[in-house]
């Protein structure tokens, strides 16, 4: 599958792949009014580790064997069969955060509910790749799960 | 207490701003600041050197740079540059230096001279449809070719370096630019079939796979030099001078020298790195003769030899003497050639506009018949395809730009080149600056520039029914100055528009 990679020696740490995740998972789409008005606040997927010498952004990895799944006890948390993407279903999400414990890569973020990377639900190209300006972010397939 | 009024103001509207930080993160200058306690963002505008870093990579284009409106009084003569010069020599005591080009109002010739069109008779060419030749020759070219009975060439030829288009890349060092820089120019020059130049700073390892496409430079310093790097070359250029900077050497300070600058040019980390004013073997054009077959010699005649000069007041007698010198190439850079640092007092008041110069060398070449002896590459600012078309018209084979290369890369010409801060990533030696170049996006960049050129020089070609650039070089009859003096267009050796 097609999966979102990071490349640290072009990461600038200016974290706009934060700013369009929020942006995309809005519910009115508009970069102000997600950042500003929205209610409730939209929650960016992935998240910039690091400073200006060394960061990169970290996402979800879409693991053949998600240890989020498997930790979900309500099964909120799904690994579509046939595109490999794994979503948290938020009707179904108590906000136990097992998930969060579980994920090895500390790809999920704690909230009232759990949330994660969708890969942007099937867009060719998600918001975070589409807008990093130093193509630090890659989104290509045949790579490994790391 | 600061005597200097900032330069610029930048302006927030907050109602777009959403808090991001990223100007905050991005400016090496510290312009931008957030409160610790309140997230509420602020800036310090006396930082500003009006880069555009943080207006580019705002995601909602909340700020603007303007000029600051506080100003002092005015005069023609003590103008705000002068007044804030005088402030910041009173406050260090030292020489003023600044980066990129020469920046005062002097005349620019290529704006006063204006290009011909075919009408009626002698029609234009469509370069759409039918065949139009950049490709250009550099080299030496014998006074005559002769063939034997099967017409086969008899005549042994001067080693020529072909390129695709009469544009090339000149020289950056690694050191005065960013390695991600260097290599974008390289990886364009060779996608575009011309070619890069290394500037006085080696060729680093990295660059190995460009090196058919690299022009070596041996400066005074002689940083980086041996005879691996020589046979790598497509090209040796000895630069005797920099137009930005005409009789004066070079300085790389040492903590620009790390670990890789280090390899590169072969010295030793945290020294500075000093680049002489003159070659201290070359005091006469005999010395020179010397020095370009010594390196003839030691690559085996197979490379062109070229000498870098400014353009200064007896560039032609000294060009001249250069041919003589038996180099290949004779390259001419103007006034407004840029520089990762450079005194003020003399990037702004050192040498003579390329327009003149060229018009003047490629005349006495002619005059002496040393033309063809030599190729001519003319430099110092190239803004477009246009300069290029009359640059070749005055005489030159084909040019070298750079400035404009940078700026395809993000360059705003913000003229602190000096600092090392460079926020863009190009002229700077930070490891967090560097990175934000990534040479796949910007070679990409910088080979565009070179495409979109080429197909303009061919639209203008064809629109004066030349096609091919051999027809148009040195071709002054292609050329009418406007509101010029007599004098200047007897230099230029054009004629005035309508006549």
């Amino acid at each position: 599958m097609k999966r979102i990679y990071a490349r640290e020696q072009y990461c600038i740490n200016c974290r706009l792949c934060e700013c369009f995740c929020k942006t995309a998972h809005s519910v009115s789409k508009d970069i102000i009014k997600a950042h500003k008005t929205e209610k409730p606040e939209p929650v960016s997927r992935l998240f910039v580790e690091g400073d200006n010498m060394l960061s990169f952004a970290v996402n979800c990895r879409h693991c053949d064997k998600p240890a989020c799944v498997e930790a979900c006890i309500t099964g909120a948390m799904v690994k579509d069969p046939e595109t490999g993407i794994v979503i948290n279903n938020s009707e179904r999400c108590v906000g136990c955060l097992s998930c969060v414990l579980a994920c090895p890569y500390g790809a999920v973020k704690a909230g009232n509910i759990a949330y994660k990377c969708d890969l942007c639900r099937g867009e060719e190209m998600p918001a975070c790749v589409k807008n990093c300006p130093n193509r630090a972010l890659i989104y290509i397939e045949g790579g490994s799960e790391r | 207490m600061n005597f200097l009024n900032p330069e610029f103001q930048i302006i927030r509207d907050k109602d777009r701003c959403i808090k991001c930080g990223a100007c905050v993160r991005q400016c090496s200058y510290e312009v931008h600041v957030s409160d610790k306690d309140t997230g509420e963002l602020y800036t310090n505008d006396i930082n500003c050197v009006a880069c555009h870093r943080c207006t580019s990579i705002c995601p909602t284009r909340t700020l603007t740079v303007k000029k600051n409106e506080s100003v002092y009084r005015e005069s023609a003569n003590w103008t705000s540059d002068y007044i804030n010069q005088i402030f910041r020599q009173a406050e260090t005591g030292g020489v003023l230096l600044s980066g990129m080009s020469n920046p005062q109002p002097y005349p620019i010739y290529w704006d006063k001279i204006l290009l011909n069109a075919s009408q009626v008779t002698n029609p234009s060419i469509d370069p759409l449809r039918e065949p139009m030749e950049t490709r250009t020759y550099i080299g030496a070219k014998p006074d005559k070719i002769e063939f034997d009975s099967n017409g086969k060439l008899k005549t042994k030829m001067p080693p020529q370096v072909k390129l695709e288009m009469p544009i090339m890349f000149s020289a950056m060092s690694f050191g005065s630019i960013s390695l991600n820089a260097q290599k974008s120019l390289a990886a364009a020059a060779q996608q575009c079939g011309t070619l890069f130049n290394t500037g006085e700073g080696g060729l680093h390892e990295e660059l190995m796979p460009y090196k058919d496409c690299a022009i070596v430079q041996v400066a005074s310093g002689r940083f980086g030099v041996s005879k691996e790097y020589l046979d790598m070359g497509r090209i040796i250029e000895i630069k005797i001078g920099q137009g930005a900077k005409p009789g004066i050497g070079g300085h790389l300070p040492g903590e620009k020298i790390n670990e890789d600058v280090s390899k590169t040019r072969m010295i030793p980390i945290g020294t500075d790195a000093i680049s002489p004013a003159p070659h201290h073997d070359i005091y006469s054009i005999e010395d020179l003769r010397q020095l370009v077959y010594s390196l003839k010699e030691a690559t085996n005649y197979q490379k062109p030899v070229s000498v870098k000069i400014a353009a200064v007041h007896n560039s032609a007698a000294i060009a001249s003497g250069i041919a003589r010198a038996g180099a290949d190439i004779i390259v001419l850079d103007g006034f407004r050639g840029g520089t990762g640092a450079a005194p003020v007092r003399i990037r702004d008041n050192v040498g003579i506009p390329i327009e003149l110069a060229l018009a003047a060398v490629d005349e006495r070449l002619r005059s002496e018949s040393l033309r063809s002896k030599v190729s001519l590459i003319a430099a110092g600012s190239f803004r477009n395809s246009a300069d290029v078309v009359k640059g070749i018209a005055l005489g030159a084979d084909a040019v070298y730009i750079a400035s404009a290369a940078l700026i395809a890369m993000g360059c705003h010409m913000c003229r602190q080149c000096h600092t090392g801060k460079c926020n863009w990533g190009i002229a700077t030696q930070r490891s967090d600056l560097v990175k934000r170049l990534n040479p796949e996006i910007m070679s990409q960049r910088a080979a565009n520039l070179l495409t979109a050129w080429n197909h303009e020089i061919k639209e203008m070609l064809g629109g004066m029914g030349i096609n091919s650039i051999d027809s148009l070089r040195g071709n002054r009859l292609m050329l009418r100055g406007i509101g010029l003096s007599q004098k200047e267009l007897d230099i230029l050796g054009i004629k005035h528009a309508g006549e």
